[in-house]
């Protein structure tokens, strides 16, 4: 995840609390999305930007699982992520990060 | 309406694998830690290998893209035949990539090593088109004193072989940001790339280059001074160089996606009886050298953004064979589009084609980001064509074109393999043309649609993307 996304998701964190926080990828394939989960989880794991060392152990979730689907419009959903949802593996991706998310090492 | 068409494309690759150090990623990474340069030189290409790696020649036109399907992979280790010409221009080695940043420098910002400027210009003698060309402008870089240049701290070092130091380049002016000699270089390697690829242009398809009106730069780099930092134009500086005494120029700039407005603005202008002869050149962009270096690191690999790229198209009138531009057929990103993919490419490739009256799947060939995949997988950033590819096939299924089990013979059928580095707007479509109008001319396909998309939001004065496409079309 670059320095940039990490600066700005330690600063919302900082200003509303990690309680009102959760975490929405849009990754397209699991190795990216395994890296973006994990710095939100348990700290950068390239230990270059602002979460190194930092474990925020943030709800993080991508936005092809089931529970991002089923907390958006339906026609909201098809228009936004419909075409991606056929072309990327929902399926693993969805499993790399479920699994980041049950790792929480605080 | 005057009929625009395609009437040459020619491609250059300059490799530089000395100038990796200045590429803006790196060049942020050896100032952080120092440690990072031998590092750095102990994983560069020899000219050599450059040569041989087959997506090299796709660029230059010796192998089709889908010939890289049946090559074996990865294809860093299975190397091809090292030819430096090929159909569409050719792979510069770096020491007459110096000579032809010399034969760019008006003003006499170069200073180079007396011993390599007399090897520059003996190679310079041999080269097809560049030894025709006035030499002084490279003799005088080797009588200046880079020692001195260096003594100022505002000039940059400049080096071949990875570490051999054989000249500097100063800043423009001491107090402008704007013409610091990074810049400056920068800008240099673009105008001389761009040129280059006029002149190769010139020399392939019959262009005269008397007869080219107009120049339409479509690169990345921003050519100014401090009252005008990006404000152009290159377009007519690469006019200059390359000896077309009849042309004015002027640059389009919209991020990667640039070279296809481009396209469209030539071909209009040539529609509209305007100019006769339109050239759109792009030069290569010396910031993105070694951009993703760290994967190759990762990997085990040599630093792959070692080349500099340089594309010319020749938009001309109708000559009754060459390849259509279809005016009538040009896709836009609307600003209320919406930024997901699939407005992006109902807005890029199925709009356009339906006010023609035409289905996806009826386009020969799509060319879209073609970046080499072997560039962008070891830095985690995947294999982008082919993603582009299946969000197209996965447009036509939900389009009832075709049925969800054909996305992958789609992308077989309509789709190629990356092949280009990693240089922005030449990765982006444009790479693709001098094929397109060899396999139009020969009727081997029917149309390709040129799809191009643009961060826009990278300069941070929008959020929106953009993106133009435009079709195409066999006589």
């Amino acid at each position: 995840m670059d320095l940039a996304h990490q600066e700005a998701i330690l600063k919302v964190v900082q200003e509303k609390g990690k309680e009102n926080v959760v975490v929405v990828l849009g990754s397209p394939d699991p190795e990216s999305a395994e890296l973006a989960a994990e710095t939100v989880v348990n700290g950068d794991p390239t230990f270059a930007g602002p979460l190194a060392g930092v474990s925020l152990g943030l709800p993080v979730y991508h936005v092809l699982e089931p529970e991002v689907r089923g907390a958006v419009d339906p026609k909201v959903y098809r228009d936004a992520v419909g075409l991606m949802e056929a072309v990327l593996p929902a399926a693993e991706i969805s499993a790399v990060v479920r699994r980041i998310r049950g790792s929480k090492t605080e | 309406m005057i009929q625009p068409v395609i009437k040459g494309v020619s491609a250059i690759l300059a490799h530089a694998p000395s100038f990796i150090r200045h590429g803006s990623k790196p060049s942020r990474e050896i100032g952080a830690d120092a440690d990072l340069l031998p590092t750095i030189l102990a994983h560069l290409r020899s000219y050599h290998e450059a040569l041989s790696y087959a997506p090299h020649q796709v660029f230059v036109g010796r192998i089709r893209p889908n010939k890289l399907r049946t090559l074996p992979t990865p294809w860093l280790t299975h190397p091809v035949a090292p030819e430096r010409f090929g159909p569409f221009g050719e792979i510069l080695p770096e020491e007459e990539l110096y000579g032809l940043l010399a034969l760019a420098d008006e003003f006499r910002l170069l200073a180079l090593d007396s011993d390599f400027t007399e090897e520059v210009i003996k190679r310079l003698a041999d080269h097809p088109m560049l030894h025709s060309m006035c030499l002084d402008p490279v003799r005088e870089a080797g009588r200046r004193d880079f020692g001195e240049s260096l003594n100022s701290a505002s000039a940059m070092p400049l080096f071949v072989e990875g570490n051999r130091l054989i000249g500097a380049i100063r800043r423009g002016q001491e107090d402008d940001e704007s013409l610091a000699a990074p810049f400056l270089l920068e800008n240099l390697a673009g105008k001389a790339t761009g040129a280059l690829a006029l002149l190769h242009l010139a020399s392939r398809d019959g262009l005269s280059l008397d007869a080219v009106e107009y120049v339409l730069g479509c690169s990345e780099e921003a050519v100014g001074d401090r009252y005008q930092r990006g404000g152009g134009n290159l377009g007519k500086a690469m006019a200059e160089m390359a000896g077309c005494g009849n042309a004015s120029g002027a640059d389009i700039k919209n991020f990667c996606a640039a070279p296809i407005p481009a396209l469209v603005v030539g071909g209009s202008l040539v529609a509209a009886g305007v100019f006769e002869n339109v050239a759109v050149v792009g030069g290569g962009s010396l910031a993105k050298l070694g951009m993703k270096f760290r994967g190759h690191l990762k990997h085990q690999m040599p630093i792959l953004e070692d080349v500099l790229a340089g594309i010319a198209v020749w938009v001309g009138r109708d000559d009754g064979r060459s390849p259509r531009i279809r005016l009538d057929s040009v896709g836009r990103h609307e600003v209320k589009a919406g930024s997901s993919n699939q407005a992006i490419l109902e807005a890029l490739v199925a709009r356009p084609l339906a006010k023609i009256g035409k289905r996806i799947t009826e386009v020969g060939i799509f060319a879209t980001e073609l970046h080499n995949p072997e560039i962008t997988v070891p830095q985690g950033n995947g294999d982008v064509p082919l993603r582009n590819y299946r969000t197209m096939a996965a447009l036509a299924a939900l389009r009832g074109e075709i049925d969800a089990s054909e996305i992958d013979a789609f992308v077989q059928k309509h789709g190629m393999p990356g092949f280009a580095p990693t240089q922005g707007h030449l990765a982006s479509a444009i790479c693709f043309l001098g094929h397109a109008r060899e396999m139009l001319l020969a009727k081997e396909i029917e149309t390709v649609q040129l799809v191009a998309k643009g961060s826009l939001f990278l300069g941070m004065m929008s959020r929106q993307s953009d993106g133009m496409s435009v079709l195409i079309e066999a006589q």
